[in-house]
């Protein structure tokens, strides 16, 4: 379903992506972690091409990003990306943010996106909340509301960035929640988090990258009970007792 | 001693009071067309002004500095008195026919206001925060599709105030168009004058007419905001 292939990036002088080679097959639920600096953001931002590669290959539900025919926003159609910060549209109330894609770009009628945004809601539990403004929700309530708004364009791919990393404690919960609930569904997930919990439950590998490197890649339970690495160790040591 | 004898029912009623009103009329056609007209050329340039294509930003710069940086009055002579010049004859025809001096004000009206309303909507458009841009083109919108439906709209919400200016001051330089002969509440206020000497009266009931104006087109612009615009807005 992704597939990168030599993958290298650079901001100026930062080698942010140095030769990354990942293969996620449809379905898979891939976890990405590593310490901050590492990369991880902006991998996952080169699979809808907010961040486009330098050299390497990169293919996308068959579609390569660095050829000049890919039609992008197609692409980008087909791929749900869940940000840090929601990143909801204020002006437009909660279902409006929901149905805006499906109506404008999917050109389904209004009812039908209205019913499907409705239905989302409630598997997200906000239907009570399909007339309020994302001024008026909470944290976790904006993030749930950002996933429906993704899931409604019926994506082969979600992509999450970070997406519990601007939550109180308190709502983290209810966020995982959501994304366990997709994992399994036959979508494809890429999933950017500290969480290490999630990864374990959920997860069906973890990539740990640092340095704009995937150092290593193995099953959760692998990972977390024999971490290859010694940069991993380290950085597994420090989340689970970060006074030290 | 003031020898002047004041005389308010010269413009309260009969003949001077419907030349008046008729001014406002016009006034009034002036402001709504001129208003409505320079917001979509200004939504337009300003569009432009930040297109990634070369030539579209330097037509849309030029057009910027070109009319902010004349004097109105020249814009309205230009329109009225130069620009049918270089037009052929069959579309000369057909402008004198019409009304020609009010087609020429709301142009000259329109282009000078669009180039403010433009550089306001920008500025606008510049403090959304970018990932907005960013979380609709993962969505699968084309750059100005993102433009249309998610950026310019919470522009132009941001925006309200600095366009309730632009558009007070189209209200205001309608009366420009007196000097083409546009029969508007200026005009008609010194036409007052011309028949009665009743300069006082005439200009003090123009003066009120543009208060109410103003503060017309304020509150309703105010009123738009409230309830279409930004309902979610915490008063």
């Amino acid at each position: 379903m992704i597939q990168f292939a030599g993958v290298h990036k650079w901001f100026n002088q930062l080698h942010v992506l140095n030769d990354i080679n990942l293969r996620i097959t449809p379905g898979e639920v891939l976890v990405v972690c590593g310490p901050s600096g590492s990369g991880k953001s902006t991998l996952i931002r080169t699979i809808n091409q907010l961040e486009p590669i330098d050299k390497g290959k990169l293919v996308v539900d068959g579609m390569d990003l660095l050829d000049k025919k890919t039609d992008i926003n197609k692409l980008r159609a087909e791929i749900g990306f869940v940000f840090q910060q929601f990143n909801l549209y204020p002006h437009l109330s909660v279902l409006g943010n929901i149905t805006l894609a499906p109506l404008k770009i999917r050109k389904m009628p209004k009812k039908e996106a209205e019913e499907q945004a409705m239905t989302l809601l409630a598997r997200v539990g906000l239907a009570e909340k399909r007339d309020a403004y994302p001024s008026q929700l909470s944290g976790g309530q904006q993030q749930r509301v950002a996933i429906a708004r993704a899931l409604a364009m019926k994506p082969k791919i979600m992509l999450f960035d970070e997406p519990t990393s601007a939550l109180d404690p308190e709502m983290i919960g209810e966020v995982l929640a959501v994304m366990q609930g997709l994992a399994g569904t036959g979508i494809t997930m890429v999933v950017v988090t500290h969480e290490m919990g999630f990864a374990r439950e959920v997860a069906h590998r973890v990539a740990f990258m640092d340095h704009g490197v995937v150092l290593e890649e193995a099953k959760p339970e692998e990972f977390f009970r024999n971490p290859q690495h010694e940069r991993a160790q380290q950085f597994l040591k420090q989340l689970l007792s970060p006074m030290h | 001693m003031l020898t002047y004898q004041f005389d308010w029912s010269v413009v309260t009623s009969g003949k001077y009071f419907e030349w008046l009103v008729s001014g406002f009329m016009v006034t009034l056609k002036l402001s709504v067309v001129g208003i409505i007209l320079a917001f979509i050329v200004g939504l337009l340039i300003a569009v432009m002004r930040m297109s990634h294509f070369r030539p579209v930003r330097w037509f849309a710069l030029a057009y910027l500095e070109f009319f902010r940086n004349t004097p109105l009055l020249v814009q309205i002579f230009f329109w009225y008195f130069g620009s049918y010049k270089i037009l052929p004859q069959a579309v000369n025809d057909w402008l004198n026919s019409t009304n020609f001096e009010f087609a020429a004000a709301v142009i000259a009206l329109t282009i000078y206001t669009s180039a403010f309303i433009a550089e306001d909507i920008r500025s606008g458009v510049l403090s959304i925060p970018k990932e907005q841009m960013e979380a609709a083109r993962s969505a699968g919108f084309s750059y100005l599709r993102s433009m249309q439906y998610i950026i310019l709209p919470q522009a132009v919400r941001i925006t309200v105030p600095p366009l309730v200016n632009q558009f007070l001051n189209l209200a205001k330089n309608s009366s420009l168009a007196m000097t083409i002969g546009v029969m508007e509440l200026t005009y008609q206020a010194r036409q007052v004058e011309s028949y009665t000497f009743k300069g006082f009266e005439a200009f003090t009931a123009a003066t009120i007419v543009y208060l109410v104006l103003s503060t017309s087109i304020t509150a309703l612009v105010h009123l738009y905001d409230k309830r279409v615009l930004n309902p979610s807005r915490a008063v």
